[in-house]
């Protein structure tokens, strides 16, 4: 099987491999780099678990071959905050209890931070229509709305 | 599992040389966001992927000579916001935002929503409403325009031949007398795909209708224009019965068939509801 080198920017580090045409940015991001927070799902664009930014869009990894992100920047949820610095909108999931099963949780987070980069005071609509493309299954998505928007309105004062 | 090949062209002349050279064994993938799954599921297994997602010269929208031109790997999300597009042509702009989720929109490309050539494209009826063509680009460097009413041959099948590659489509600019509407019909609001569209402009003299293009989505097994639709409401001053009369004929004029998302007598139902709605839309009058 023929390989070819990709050299990708994971949260502002350089990383390297060698990938194969057929390799998705999922594939690369979970197997090879152990980027885990990146969430399989349904691997065909339909849950958004897998969202990451990529050149500040947020997109699925699973929907970009590997060699397409092919010295780019990627954004996934470990980029957006950590444990010990986490970014307000990780802070406000926690209070709003945003999170039970958790499993969309990484997706939905970083679709959250690519709408509030391009759009920081969005609507509620704006809100619903950003995170449209990230299924949960749990919490009926109330909760995750009224964080986002707690932690838009946060980032404002 | 046969080996799949990447080249990733520089530039267009580079694309020429590249397409000449592979024709036959290419398969070009911008957004990937069919193409993808469809690897994944075994259902392509391309030879060779030829990656255009990053070609700056096929990512453009450009208003020149009355005419407008939108490059085949500009993004579903880019004209969903382009100031070009929601000037001149809101109702193409519309279907561009409707089509997906935020997510496919960032990668899907106009030229992968034509050249995929499914019936639920959702930006087919607006752009055959607005009488557009594609630009291919044929091996030996040659271009050629053909409209896209006669670009969809059947199923998932157009007229690209082999070592082609849809390059841009253009629509001549909509005079100020042309009145448009467009209607996406889904199972829900977010990330569904298309159950029956419709797409409408009527260029107005007064309450006559001077020229009229009427497209439907998903209710054949291409994107169709409903041309005795259009015939109907061309020279006619609209009014309640020649709605009336459009909704009969444009029944006859679709052949959809019954699917998970929706059955025939539905799609039928609904396409003639929307054609009314889109009618009385675009003239902005109650009839």
């Amino acid at each position: 099987m023929k390989t070819y080198p990709v050299e990708i920017k994971v949260n502002g580090e350089w990383q390297t491999a060698e990938v194969t045409a057929r390799d998705t940015l999922l594939d690369l991001l979970r197997d090879r780099f152990g980027a885990f927070e990146v969430k399989n799902g349904c691997a065909q664009g339909d849950c958004g678990a897998c969202t990451v930014i990529l050149d500040h869009k947020a997109v699925n990894a699973c929907l970009t071959l590997a060699l397409q992100a092919n010295g780019k920047n990627v954004t996934t949820l470990k980029g957006v905050g950590t444990p010990d610095h986490p970014h307000p909108l990780q802070q406000s999931f926690v209070e709003h209890g945003a999170i039970q099963c958790g499993f969309c949780t990484p997706g939905m987070v970083v679709s959250a931070k690519a709408l509030l980069d391009n759009n920081p005071e969005p609507t509620r609509n704006e809100i619903r229509e950003g995170i449209s493309g990230n299924l949960c299954r749990c919490t009926g998505y109330n909760k995750i709305v009224e964080a986002i928007e707690d932690a838009s309105l946060k980032r404002e004062e | 599992m046969t080996t799949t090949e990447y080249i990733k062209p520089g530039d267009l002349s580079d694309l020429h040389y590249i397409m000449e050279e592979y024709k036959g064994r290419a398969t070009v993938i911008a957004g990937g966001t069919n193409l993808i799954p469809e690897m994944r599921n075994g259902e392509k297994a391309p030879e060779l992927l030829i990656d255009i997602s990053d070609m700056a010269a096929l990512s453009f929208i450009r208003e020149n000579n009355g005419s407008i031109a939108i490059g085949a790997a500009t993004t579903i999300a880019e004209m969903a916001a382009s100031p070009i597009l929601l000037d001149n042509s809101p109702i193409l702009a519309s279907a561009a935002k409707q089509l997906g989720n935020p997510l496919t929109r960032n990668r899907a490309t106009l030229g992968g929503n034509l050249a995929n050539a499914s019936p639920c494209a959702d930006t087919a009826p607006p752009l055959l409403a607005l009488d557009a063509s594609v630009e291919i680009l044929s091996p030996g460097g040659k271009t050629r325009q053909v409209p896209l009413s006669k670009f969809f041959h059947g199923y998932k099948f157009t007229d690209l031949g082999k070592g082609e590659i849809l390059t841009a489509i253009t629509f001549p600019k909509p005079n100020d007398s042309t009145k448009g509407s467009h209607t996406k019909i889904g199972l829900r609001n977010a990330a569904s795909i298309c159950v029956a569209s419709i797409a409408v402009a009527l260029d107005m003299d007064g309450k006559t209708c001077r020229k009229a293009r009427v497209a439907a989505g998903s209710v054949a097994p291409i994107p169709v224009r409903a041309y005795r639709v259009e015939k109907l409401l061309e020279g006619k001053e609209i009014n309640a019965a020649l709605l009336d009369e459009c909704m009969t004929v444009v029944k006859a004029e679709i052949s959809p068939i019954s699917d998970i998302r929706g059955s025939l007598e539905y799609r039928t139902y609904v396409t003639a509801m929307i054609l009314k709605r889109n009618i009385k839309r675009a003239l902005k009058q109650e009839i």
